[in-house]
């Protein structure tokens, strides 16, 4: 499987400072940084949420990810970017996934990183199955947003 | 020579299976579906009659016009959720 050194896939959880101290290793260039980090919330659809369980296609997922990671490093000429998704059991409070972006100017990076984001919503294979407190479970549905959101970014 | 299919999610659950391998045969993806089909209602379902199907060749996004080679990795899925 090919490696993309700026996309982790992981099971344990992540340290945003460590994260982001690595990302801006070796680049005196930089005057901006954005990150993004989600969240388990502990309520969906009006639902409690006790347990979220991420699913993943290895190796797609990666390649999938490298290309959204590549196309905003294109648009914003970043000067470096990093996508942490965890996959696995998660529970409401724990982070779920991490875009951070770096850039000469704070503009590039607000917009690189909510590119990221939505893109990543609707085009990295990744899929929740929720279990509620009574142990009944449920695939969450994909949100019509989510599109929306991906559609304004459209060239 | 065979071609490897995947299936995830919801998909693997519906069908059974997350994995299969099935002899090289099919000229397209739609071609792979109308034979997976015939295995009853849920393929039917799952695969031949969902709007929302989504396909893969080889980890890139395809569609039922896809042309499957020998070897070649395909995968059905429901839309994506992650983030």
């Amino acid at each position: 499987m090919v490696h993309y050194p700026n996309i982790k896939i992981q099971t344990q959880d992540f340290d945003l400072t460590t994260e982001v101290a690595q990302l801006r290793e070796g680049h005196r260039d930089i005057g901006a940084v954005v990150s993004f980090t989600g969240t388990v919330r502990d309520i969906n659809e009006g639902d409690e949420v006790a347990i979220l369980e991420l699913e993943h296609y290895p190796g797609m997922t990666e390649k999938a990810l490298e290309k959204i990671r590549l196309e905003a490093h294109d648009r914003w000429h970043l000067e470096s970017s990093l996508i942490i998704h965890r996959v696995g059991k998660m529970y409401p409070t724990d982070q779920i996934v991490l875009v951070a972006v770096a850039s000469r100017h704070r503009e590039n990076a607000f917009y690189a990183a909510h590119f990221i984001m939505d893109y990543l919503k609707t085009n990295a294979p990744f899929w929740k199955k929720e279990t509620l407190p009574d142990s009944s479970e449920r695939w969450v549905d994909a949100r019509i947003t989510d599109k929306e959101a991906e559609n304004r970014w459209s060239k | 020579m065979m071609v490897d299919i995947l299936y995830f999610a919801s998909f693997r659950e519906v069908l059974g299976r997350a994995n299969e391998q099935l002899p090289a045969q099919f000229s397209t993806v739609g071609a792979l579906i109308s034979e997976l089909a015939q295995r009853g209602e849920n393929w039917k379902m799952a695969l031949l009659d969902n709007q929302n199907l989504q396909i893969a060749v080889n980890h890139d996004v395809a569609d039922r016009n896809t042309e499957i080679k020998p070897g070649d990795e395909v995968a059905f899925f429901p839309p994506v959720t992650g983030g």
